[in-house]
């Protein structure tokens, strides 16, 4: 989408950084980047993720990612708000001619925030704390590839894998480089990044202050406040009165109108990866049956529940890839809306007259609503669906960990999380070989080129299959006071990096 | 009354007691795992099982009580599953905000309450009495975040006078911005409270102006005012007060609402986002202090009853008539 993808951390001046991620909004140059700018500004976030603790190894959440992320922890490389992996930490790294070695050269000078410089040592710590018995990073079963870790010399990190992983650099981006000396990582941090914790009161905010020693180029603000709330129209009458300069992530689409005709605020359109989904467990009658699935598909208007909820936001999808990973395909044509077909479908099935099943449905937004529609949609088929509301809570333990559903309603947030179908102990139980034998295939391939070949396949086998029913994607909407700019706009996995953001004094 | 004092407190501690282990068991009876809250959509089963063993819920319960009490009695409150902070600190931070809030409201509506319902009651003829009485019926049927969504929209989003929400993050370092912070939620709350309140105290009134001993007294020549003084006040406000102790403690916990609305981080948020995490220390620690609290308050509801009631003395607990 942005024309300068090559632009790297430290070497691009702040300008042509600002010029890119204006570039990405697509709105032309009426940002503010162009006028003078308060190089002690305190920029005020908004935003209803709250971490749960600072460690993202050990569930801090959604909300740690956003706040400290490329903010107060960096990695060896990083996942920009486009989507692209660049170098960070590591300066250069060579792959040896079996693909199974990584040898990584680390930048020099970087300090942490306690004031000690960075060392190989300490990227050999933050890994083995990702992949460590006790560790709760999303990233652990993707990195258990790894068979061991030298450091040769202060700077140099060799790294052995067990079998060939093209996505190990990518999943680089989510390992933190920690002190390896630092103590309750919970509570407190020791990252290399633009900013240092100043000071996080639980139920009400997190702020940061810029770092004199940060080894690239020094934040845009002085300090970033992350303000919390629990409450979407809470948060928007935050940005009404100028509490907040910036929403993280809007999710009261009924708002928006307010601010798109107001001059003083920005509404930001951009990508996510959150998808939402009717996942079906492919083990249990009658979801076995793949013509059963494929009729669900086809009884549910994603356009029209799209709508809905989002108005005019929001993508179709007709698969799990959002348009930003690699391999994605428009597959909206395969089971698309068709109420005949629907019909056709579960009489072949044997199911002419329809059935019933129980939609185990998260009691917070969007999900209560979709389930709503989707009973009104599938009953025109005659399914009768039987609408189950529970805690996230009991979501975990009912569907995710004993697998006792028929159909549920889940957002899953993250790019590049096709590769779960190739999983048939995933909740979902969607089993079939060839899938997951591509998947692994794929992992081994020698080239990103190969890689997205063959997940390219799995994408069409998966909603050929109708493994799930992706419903839509969620739109990614950033509202920004217009004194603002420099804000990301995708929030790629949640992140929210904060360093380039500019405020007009 | 020495000897009252001592029963009284000796039921206080026996109630929190019992309590302390009501909370423990009814809590380990909700469905759930609090490991969930920190897991994520893809952990193996191996990485369940170690969040569990992390926070120590694959202990024996007997074991979890015994360590609970433990650090109970060495003044603890024990550390959150989720966040790793201690939860004593985090509660005293979220009683700064509550603690002021509560009061607040609560002088508030007594100011508020107290007037209007003794009028209410004595002017029930004419047309403001008969408007007070109306007021308050339908000031009850009010939903609070409705009423806080007004209030934010007329006097923050429109005047611009008072924030919409939120609480300082260094608290009460800055008092005047904390003070701020604390209006419209404070007006919120009392307005609510007192229209109940305004009821309570009308019928109080009206039992006292029909009353047999205020027309002796004036018979015997006191003035209406000077009877209402010596005899009315007295008699009105011995069941205004137990109604003063509930709504004071259910406002404690009770303001979760207006404190979404408001975005402040009170005691009653810190309780709701323990009970969806199953942080079971925090909600342990959350309700141990509030059940205190209640019984703190509802003890010193009783001992202001018995000064201004006599006829109380008698009994161990109760106030009204």
């Amino acid at each position: 989408m942005s024309t300068k993808k090559n632009v790297l951390f430290g070497t691009a001046t702040v300008a042509a950084l600002a010029v890119a991620l204006t570039a990405c909004g697509g709105s032309g140059g009426t940002s503010a980047s162009g006028g003078t700018w308060d190089k002690d500004a305190v920029v005020n976030i908004g935003s209803l993720y709250e971490p749960q603790n600072l460690d993202n190894t050990a569930g801090g959440g959604q909300g740690v990612t956003e706040a400290l992320n490329g903010n107060v922890y960096e990695g060896l490389f990083r996942l920009t708000d486009d989507g692209e992996v660049e170098k960070l930490l590591a300066q250069d790294y060579e792959t040896g001619a079996d693909g199974l070695t990584y040898t990584f050269t680390l930048r020099d000078g970087v300090k942490f925030h306690s004031g000690k410089e960075l060392t190989s040592e300490d990227v050999k710590y933050s890994l083995e704390k990702v992949l460590a018995a006790d560790s709760q990073s999303a990233r652990k079963g993707n990195l258990e590839v790894v068979k061991d870790i030298a450091t040769p010399d202060k700077r140099t990190v060799k790294i052995t894998l067990s079998k060939k992983s093209i996505s190990f650099v990518y999943n680089l981006s989510y390992v933190w480089i920690i002190n390896s000396q630092a103590k309750e990582l919970k509570t407190t941090e020791d990252g290399t990044g633009p900013y240092t914790l100043n000071k996080w009161t639980r139920g009400s905010a997190l702020s940061l202050n810029r770092f004199a020693d940060y080894w690239g180029d020094a934040a845009a603000n002085k300090q970033v406040v992350f303000h919390y709330y629990k409450d979407a129209s809470a948060l928007n009458n935050a940005l009404l009165t100028n509490a907040v300069d910036v929403v993280t992530s809007e999710q009261s689409p009924d708002a928006l109108e307010q601010f798109k005709s107001n001059g003083a605020y920005k509404v930001n359109d951009g990508n996510s990866t959150t998808k939402l989904l009717l996942a079906f467990n492919d083990k249990a009658k009658p979801f076995t049956d793949v013509k059963v699935r494929q009729a669900v598909s086809a009884a549910i208007d994603d356009k029209k529940l799209l709508e809905s909820v989002w108005g005019g936001y929001g993508k179709q999808i007709g698969s799990m890839v959002p348009p930003t990973d690699p391999w994605y395909e428009d597959l909206t044509d395969v089971n698309a809306y068709d109420v005949t077909k629907a019909k056709k479908l579960l009489s072949e099935a044997g199911y002419a007259k329809g059935f019933s099943f129980t939609l185990d449905t998260p009691n917070y937004d969007p999900h209560p609503t979709a389930a709503t529609f989707i009973k009104s949609q599938l009953a025109k088929v005659g399914i009768t669906v039987k609408i189950n509301t529970i805690t996230p809570d009991e979501w975990y333990t009912k569907v995710y960990k004993n697998h006792d559903f028929s159909a549920t309603l889940q957002e899953h947030v993250n790019d590049r999380d096709l590769v779960w179908y190739g999983n048939p102990d995933f909740y979902w139980g969607y089993d079939n070989p060839q899938v997951t034998r591509w998947v692994e295939q794929a992992e081994e391939a020698s080239s990103t080129a190969g890689q997205t070949e063959l997940l390219k396949k799995v994408n069409r086998q998966t909603a050929e299959d109708a493994a799930s029913d992706w419903l839509y994607l969620y739109p990614q909407i950033v509202v920004a006071n217009d004194k603002l700019s420099g804000y990301p706009l995708n929030g790629l996995n949640s992140q929210f990096f904060a360093y380039d953001i500019k405020k007009k004094g | 009354m020495a000897r009252y004092l001592v029963r009284r407190l000796a039921f206080l501690a026996v109630s929190l007691a019992l309590a302390s282990v009501v909370l423990f068991v009814l809590l380990r009876m909700l469905p759930g795992d609090p490991a969930n809250a920190l897991t994520s959509v893809g952990a193996s089963p191996e990485q369940i099982a170690a969040a569990r063993h992390a926070i120590g819920s694959d202990r024996p319960l007997p074991e979890q009580f015994t360590h609970w009490i433990g650090q109970l009695a060495s003044g603890d409150l024990g550390t959150s599953f989720v966040s790793s902070l201690p939860v004593g600190p985090e509660v005293a931070a979220r009683l700064d905000v509550t603690v002021p809030l509560t009061l607040a409201a609560f002088v508030l509506a007594v100011l508020i309450a107290v007037p209007a319902g003794f009028t209410a009651a004595h002017k029930r003829h004419t047309w403001y009495g008969t408007l007070l009485s109306g007021v308050s019926q339908l000031g009850i049927a009010i939903p609070v975040f409705w009423l806080g969504m007004i209030l934010i929209a007329v006097f923050a989003l429109n005047a611009g006078w008072l924030p919409s929400g939120g609480f300082p993050q260094d608290g009460w370092d800055d008092p005047a911005e904390a003070v701020r912070s604390l209006v419209l939620p404070v007006v919120t709350i009392a307005l609510v409270m007192s229209a109940s309140l305004i009821r309570y105290v009308r019928s109080a009134t009206l039992d006292v102006l029909g009353s047999d001993y205020l027309r002796t007294a004036r018979a015997l020549g006191s003035s209406f005012g000077g009877a209402m003084r010596r005899h009315g006040l007295r008699n009105a406000s011995v069941p205004v007060i137990s109604v003063l102790g509930i709504e004071l403690a259910s406002t404690l916990l009770g303001a979760v609402v207006v404190e979404s609305v408001y975005a402040l981080p009170g005691l009653g948020s810190m309780l709701a986002t323990g009970i969806a995490q199953h942080d079971y220390p925090v909600i342990q620690g959350v309700l141990f202090v509030s059940t205190l609290a209640v019984l703190v308050i509802g003890f010193v509801a009783d001992l202001v009853q018995r000064i201004i009631d006599p006829r109380l003395r008698g009994r161990l607990s109760g106030g009204s008539r």
